[in-house]
């Protein structure tokens, strides 16, 4: 126990010194290096197929240009709050129902035929239909985007509420807990690691499904910017807008991954 | 518990249980498959403040009638009483403690030992953390109660599950297995913690086991189970002298004891051999040889 508090006792400036010094550290940026300096030879020309594409240094330019443009973050702002709302809605509907077929047999025997049947239609085949239902493109996107992540958290809870060791609820049976306290102090929070996990792919799905929606049917948003730089043959655009959506996405993980150590203290301890 | 044996004697004489099982019967059916009988005609008796061990092969029931008595599954036919009363579904006058640690990861040790008094709720909450705090160091875990169960060894996991039970004041503890992946100095040391705790308390515990020597070093009564279908086949009472330290298992009264019981339990074992083997009534000789002490 000492031991742990010892490494956790380590200084900030301390954790940075190891990690520069690290072999792994060096290999990684080692890594980076060589796949930036290939971009930059290929774009000039001297590789095969890559003449098109900007060279980094022009990417940097631009978007230097894009972070002083309100469009640019207006466009974050969109593609967030499209994936929060669609988040959001399927955590809120997607927790409950995935507790409520783990926790009772005819609940599931009612909603899980239609549930599987429903499941395997990718997101973005609803499009269409989305855009037919809802009134406005905005609805239409945050709805196909919940769709993304509520099949996945869904699947994740129905999981967890099945896989929780019997010895778990047996002892607290024992102990003279009614129906209604296992179900609160047993089953949800055993249910909270499979909640976390459903969390993280969840998010991940979101993003990759607000891109191409946007792409299709919205005209804001990161997807969107990125589409109508190509659209004007903007190709430094299009890096700019991939890299941002890959800044979104992992900055959306971090605060899910956040989220969820906050939910499980007791999985932080070493 | 170390006053609290002398002080409230007669307290503990009413709290001690005696348990009696009447032809217990259970069939497992799997649709498409054989049914299994997993126990048939058992019946068997665990004394009023007696440390009763089961002991048998694996796979023969055993985890089965320990399921039973804690009321987590019902008997096909036939009886479990507690005190002469017919016990039906769990309560927290039979306790079990599972081969794998039950311990609940997200609450610490301490709100783990207290969950089955709060919910009672009210003073009885208050009652229970001072009640736990002094359970826990007799057990030695006191500066574990903030601590959550994935922070500690498997021993003092143990150990706090048995904290968890004894804070309900149960009739009967049984005992499945619970020492089982510990490794070998630990499981000594467990089983050294089990009896200063049985000497202390004098509760009724029904321990199961696959092994001998641990059976041996444990108890007042041993039963030897059969193979399927599980029943009892022997009864042995261990009169080797308490306090017991390891000591013990090197006297010529625990070699006599334990031949005893090995004779009966490797009857069992060659059973299987047999069987599979398809020829009738040969033992192996690799059974034979490891039967004389």
């Amino acid at each position: 126990m000492a031991r742990a508090a010892k490494m956790y006792g380590v200084s900030f400036t301390v954790k940075v010194r190891r990690l520069f010094s690290s072999k792994g550290f060096v290999r990684g940026s080692l890594a980076v290096f060589t796949f930036f300096l290939l971009w930059q030879i290929g774009s000039m020309g001297l590789l095969p197929f890559m003449h098109a594409i900007p060279t980094p240094i022009e990417v940097v330019k631009v978007f230097w240009e894009f972070l002083h443009l309100t469009k640019y973050w207006q466009s974050w702002g969109n593609s967030f709050l499209r994936v929060a709302y669609g988040f959001v809605a399927a955590q809120i509907l997607g927790i409950p129902l995935g507790l409520g077929m783990g926790w009772n047999r005819n609940f599931k025997d009612l909603t899980y035929p239609l549930f599987e049947l429903l499941r395997p239609i990718p997101p973005l085949a609803w499009v269409p239909v989305s855009i037919l239902f809802w009134p406005t493109n905005e609805t239409s996107i945050a709805f196909i985007t919940f769709i993304g992540a509520f099949f996945t958290i869904v699947l994740n809870v129905l999981g967890g509420v099945s896989s929780i060791p019997r010895e778990l609820t047996n002892a607290a049976v024992s102990f003279g807990a009614s129906p209604k306290q296992i179900f609160w102090r047993i089953v949800l929070p055993a249910t909270i690691p499979s909640i976390a996990t459903g969390m993280m792919v969840g998010i991940g799905i979101t993003w990759n499904v607000v891109i191409a929606a946007e792409m299709i049917a919205g005209n804001t948003g990161l997807g969107r910017m990125t589409w109508e730089a190509y659209l004007a043959s903007h190709t430094a655009g299009i890096i700019v807008g991939m890299i941002s959506i890959g800044v979104a996405g992992y900055v959306s993980s971090m605060a899910v991954k956040a989220i969820s150590e906050w939910l499980m203290p007791w999985k932080k301890i070493f | 518990m170390k006053n609290g044996s002398g002080k409230n004697n007669e307290e503990n004489v009413l709290r001690k249980g005696e348990l009696e099982i009447q032809n217990v019967e259970k069939t497992f059916r799997i649709p498409g498959c054989a049914p299994c009988v997993a126990l048939k005609d058992c019946s068997l008796t665990v004394e009023r403040g007696k440390l009763t061990v089961l002991v048998g092969p694996s796979g023969c029931g055993k985890s089965t009638l320990a399921n039973i008595i804690a009321g987590y599954d019902t008997p096909g036919s036939g009886k479990v009483l507690l005190d002469g009363k017919e016990i039906k579904g769990s309560s927290s006058d039979c306790i079990m403690i599972f081969q794998e640690t039950a311990l609940w990861p997200w609450m610490t040790i301490l709100k783990n030992v207290t969950f089955g008094p709060s919910l009672l709720g009210g003073s009885k909450k208050q009652q229970a953390v001072s009640k736990a705090m002094s359970l826990l160091e007799t057990v030695g875990l006191e500066e574990f109660a903030d601590k959550y169960p994935a922070q500690l060894s498997g021993g003092m996991q143990r150990r706090a599950e048995v904290c968890r039970a004894l804070v309900m004041e149960p009739k009967v503890l049984i005992l499945d297995e619970p020492f089982r992946g510990l490794d070998v100095m630990t499981r000594a040391l467990m089983q050294e913690y089990l009896l200063k705790l049985y000497q202390q308390t004098g509760l009724t515990m029904f321990f199961i086991t696959s092994e001998i020597d641990e059976a041996l070093f444990l108890a007042d009564r041993v039963l030897v189970m059969t193979q399927l279908p599980g029943t009892i086949k022997t009864v042995v009472e261990v009169d080797l002298p308490r306090p017991r330290e390891f000591h013990v298992t090197t006297s010529e009264q625990y070699r006599l004891i334990k031949s005893q019981v090995m004779e009966s339990l490797y009857e069992e074992g060659a059973k299987i051999f047999t069987h599979l083997q398809g020829i009738g009534g040969n033992v192996p000789d690799t059974c034979q040889s490891t039967d004389a002490p």
